[in-house]
């Protein structure tokens, strides 16, 4: 056995790569760019080759989940918090706190760490792909069969949320007296 | 397949999320970083569970809990940044000292 036997990837593994590689790049533009509505756009091109990463790994309820609550919902909820705050649309030079450096050196030792030990871990692990078993009905019966406790608690959750939400960015609602 | 492909690109999301949770001062931008880390969590939920072939799907299960958990959490995390904003008339996060030790 080869020591690294992951290497060279198979065409399937490229168009991961390629997708990854989109992904990734745009969310290190996301956290570097200096326009605020920039980075809110680069974001939904992360957000989308992710979608195609899921599409790849054969989870296509799961992209297209993505696609819609990602780069449907929760982007255009940043949007209007940026214009709400009345954020500088242009350039502007102080998007970034003063521990830039020290940010860098804990990001590069987490992905120094997380990448070797992942890379360590799994190098002989293969996932065979097999069409089919991500669609909706397979999630859909999964979820309706042993999932229906966490979902019913889950559509609570985002009950509660949505009256936070609105509790919280009503001016008019005063306290008890 | 192989499952280092996913692990490492899920990897280096999480790690560029980690660096704009760190480096970044407007308040949207470090939610914006936190949406990327629970990407990257996403990918590799998705990736493990293709991989193990759960019966009960539960990694594609909990990848959407997760995606339902953050559209809440950024729903209310915007409210409460216009809040800050309508008191404080600032989001810069180096500014929003009062609760820190002087």
């Amino acid at each position: 056995m080869s020591a690294v036997d992951f290497w060279p990837p198979s065409t399937l593994e490229i168009v991961f790569l390629l997708l990854g590689l989109v992904a990734v790049g745009s969310a290190l533009l996301v956290v570097t760019t200096r326009q605020l509505v920039h980075a809110a756009l680069w974001l939904v091109l992360c957000f989308g080759a992710l979608a195609g990463c899921y599409l790849v790994l054969t989870a296509e309820f799961v992209a297209w989940v993505q696609v819609l609550i990602y780069v449907g919902a929760v982007v255009v909820l940043l949007l209007f918090g940026i214009m709400l705050t009345r954020a500088p649309i242009g350039r502007s030079d102080d998007l970034d706190s003063g521990n830039r450096v020290v940010a860098a050196v804990v990001a590069l030792a987490t992905a120094g760490v997380l990448v070797s030990v992942v890379v360590g871990g799994f190098q002989h692990a293969y996932a065979d792909l097999r069409p089919g078993s991500g669609s909706a009905e397979e999630l859909g019966g999964s979820i309706f069969r042993n999932w229906v406790l966490p979902f019913e608690a889950l559509s609570v959750l985002l009950l509660a949320a949505l009256i936070g939400a609105i509790v919280l960015s009503r001016t008019d609602i005063s306290g008890r007296r | 397949m192989h499952v280092v492909y996913p692990a490492v690109v899920a990897a280096l999301l999480f790690s560029i999320g980690v660096y704009g949770v760190l480096a970044r001062r407007n308040t949207i931008l470090v939610l914006m970083s936190v949406e990327l880390m629970l990407n990257a969590v996403n990918l590799n939920l998705v990736a493990f569970d293709v991989w193990l072939r759960d019966v009960l799907h539960s990694g594609q299960v909990l990848t959407l809990f997760v995606i339902v958990i953050a559209a809440a959490e950024v729903g209310i995390g915007l409210a409460i940044v216009l809040a800050v904003f309508r008191t404080r008339k600032a989001i810069e996060l180096d500014r929003l000292r009062e609760l820190g030790e002087p």
